[in-house]
């Protein structure tokens, strides 16, 4: 019969020698390997001080993009909800008021957007199904808590900050392709 | 005995007991990051400069922990048990010769607390007092597996103590004495023990770990099987009380196996160069704690290399081998020693 790997190995029950029996050498060359492992590189990442890198298009934590002129650009149209497979995201719509057109990019806008971090599986199929372009995942990772409540982010802590040092980069997770499909405006979701 | 002698005598044991409990606590750090350099990992390196201070966080978190005392037990003895072993494991320091002698202002001090002349019996009766505080910690627990681990432990002791004993009877016939002390001296430069009785210093420093409870021996608290054996119902500081002594007890043996075996305070070639007594002396301190780190450092080293005894392979290695072997390292010597009156029976 092939053998499966090239490290397999016929066991033979045979007595053993003196020079096995006795144990000794056998140990010693155990040691030797042990010890030989105190000098070997430790892989060890020492967390808060060094970060593991990450990939360039790491899906971490959510952000909710603005547009150039700082609007939201979400519409709450609810596509990434149902997109989810987790089922993680919620939203309630409301409808934009006169005067509120420098918040909201269109005349619907999501009240209230949460998403369950502790359900989210970080799949990124709520970016795949974002019409908008509001949603992304970023290469930030989501941080530990006390309790599971908080792990409910709300609008306070998805939506990307107005300033222009505030706002989170997401070039990297819009590939080309990704840019490229969009562009076709006679897709219903691309317009 | 001037008052002189006494506070002499007192500052020694008092020195002699801190660097033992120093030694000791510094052994944990030493155990975790020994495990963790040998298993490509780092060990502790948060507390402190290289994780120096892991010792006096792992004490405050003991003394801060929950007293439990379980309502079953005998609480005399469940109280008296952790305290025995600390104790026994304490006591066994004050024979052995840490150095020659400094001289100070026209007196000679000698390093060795007390050279009792029958310093290895005092040092195997006290040895085999640890077994008490095991014992009965065990016992006083009234918990299955505690008594199992203590029974365990207790057997283990016993059975290996006599291979050890039969060993160190070869020793003391080659050496011609009870005195830690002269077993010292007399392996100037390169006489060292080890080299006359190597069949015996095996047999010594295998029982050795077996007396310690080290891997791979350490069925008394084998989790695996017996949760933690016979400190499963200990807690808080009692608990440290019975790792403590673990640790003091390795730190002694492998004084005692550095004195014995490996000529303890003397070192070979030093004496030709240097004849200043007292700064000889001092090397001689040095040179027997590098012997005595080594030997911690080699207790570490076998526990994270090599897997536990069952209990059937423990008692025949220790009854079936171990016994015989030293036996016949007993007679070997025996025999050599009186080479010449063997000889002259054939040879009339």
């Amino acid at each position: 019969m092939q053998p499966l790997t090239k490290r397999s190995k016929v066991v033979v029950n045979k007595e053993m020698s003196l020079y096995e029996r006795i144990y000794l050498p056998a140990i010693f060359s155990g040691m030797m390997i042990t010890f030989s492992h105190f000098f070997k590189k430790k892989p060890t990442i020492q967390y808060p001080e060094q970060t593991r890198e990450f990939s360039a298009v790491y899906r971490g934590q959510h952000v909710l993009k603005r547009d150039d002129n700082g609007a939201e650009r979400c519409t709450a149209c609810g596509l990434c909800a149902v997109a989810c497979p987790a089922e993680a995201i919620t939203m309630t719509a409301a409808e934009r008021k006169p005067g509120e057109e420098k918040l909201y990019r269109e005349e619907k806008y999501a009240a209230v957007y949460e998403i369950n971090m502790l359900r989210c599986i970080f799949c990124g199929d709520c970016e795949d199904a974002c019409p908008k372009e509001a949603i992304f995942l970023t290469d930030r990772k989501v941080n530990s808590e006390l309790n599971r409540k908080s792990f409910v982010y709300g609008k306070n802590i998805l939506v990307e900050g107005v300033e222009k040092d505030k706002r989170v980069d997401v070039s990297k997770r819009q590939t080309p392709g990704v840019l490229e499909f969009k562009k076709h405006k006679q897709f219903e979701h691309n317009r | 005995m001037t008052l002189g002698y006494v506070i002499y005598k007192l500052v020694l044991a008092v020195i002699v007991f801190a660097v033992t409990l120093l030694i000791a606590m510094y052994s944990t750090y030493a155990e975790r990051k020994v495990a963790g350099f040998l298993q490509d990992r780092l060990g502790p390196n948060r507390a402190g400069w290289f994780g120096i201070l892991q010792p006096v966080a792992d004490a405050v978190k003991l003394f801060m922990k929950e007293e439990v005392i379980p309502s079953v037990s005998n609480r005399t003895l469940f109280i008296v048990a952790p305290g025995l072993s600390l104790l026994t494991a304490c006591m066994t320091g004050v024979v052995i010769p840490w150095g020659t002698s400094i001289t100070l202002f026209g007196t000679s001090y000698s390093l060795q607390v007390t050279d009792l002349n029958i310093g290895i019996l005092y040092l195997f009766g006290v040895v085999s007092i640890g077994v008490y505080g095991i014992m009965i910690g065990g016992w006083a627990s009234n918990n299955k597996y505690s008594l199992l681990g203590a029974m365990r432990a207790s057997s283990q002791m016993i059975s290996y103590e006599v291979a050890m004993g039969i060993s160190i009877i070869a020793l003391i016939m080659t050496t011609g004495t009870l005195s830690v002390g002269q077993i010292a001296a007399q392996q100037q430069g390169w006489h060292w023990n080890v080299l006359v009785q190597p069949l015996g210093c095996l047999i010594f420093i295998i029982c050795a770990f077996a007396e310690t409870n080290r891997a791979p021996f350490d069925l008394p608290e084998c989790e695996q099987e017996l949760v933690g054996g016979y400190h499963t119902e200990y807690s808080s500081m009692k608990m440290g009380f019975y790792l403590f002594a673990e640790y003091i007890n390795m730190f002694v043996s492998s004084a005692v196996i550095s004195t014995f075996y490996f000529g303890g305070y003397n070192m070979p070639f030093v004496g030709r160069f240097i004849h200043d007594g007292n700064l000889l002396a001092i090397l001689g301190v040095v040179f027997l704690f590098a012997k005595i780190f080594f030997g911690i450092f080699f207790f570490m080293w076998v526990r994270w290399t090599i897997p536990r005894f069952r209990y059937d392979q423990l008692m025949n290695l220790g009854w079936k081998t171990l016994i015989p072997l030293s036996i016949l390292n007993l007679v070997l010597t025996g025999a050599w020693m009186m080479r010449h009156e063997i000889l002259s029976v054939f040879i009339k």
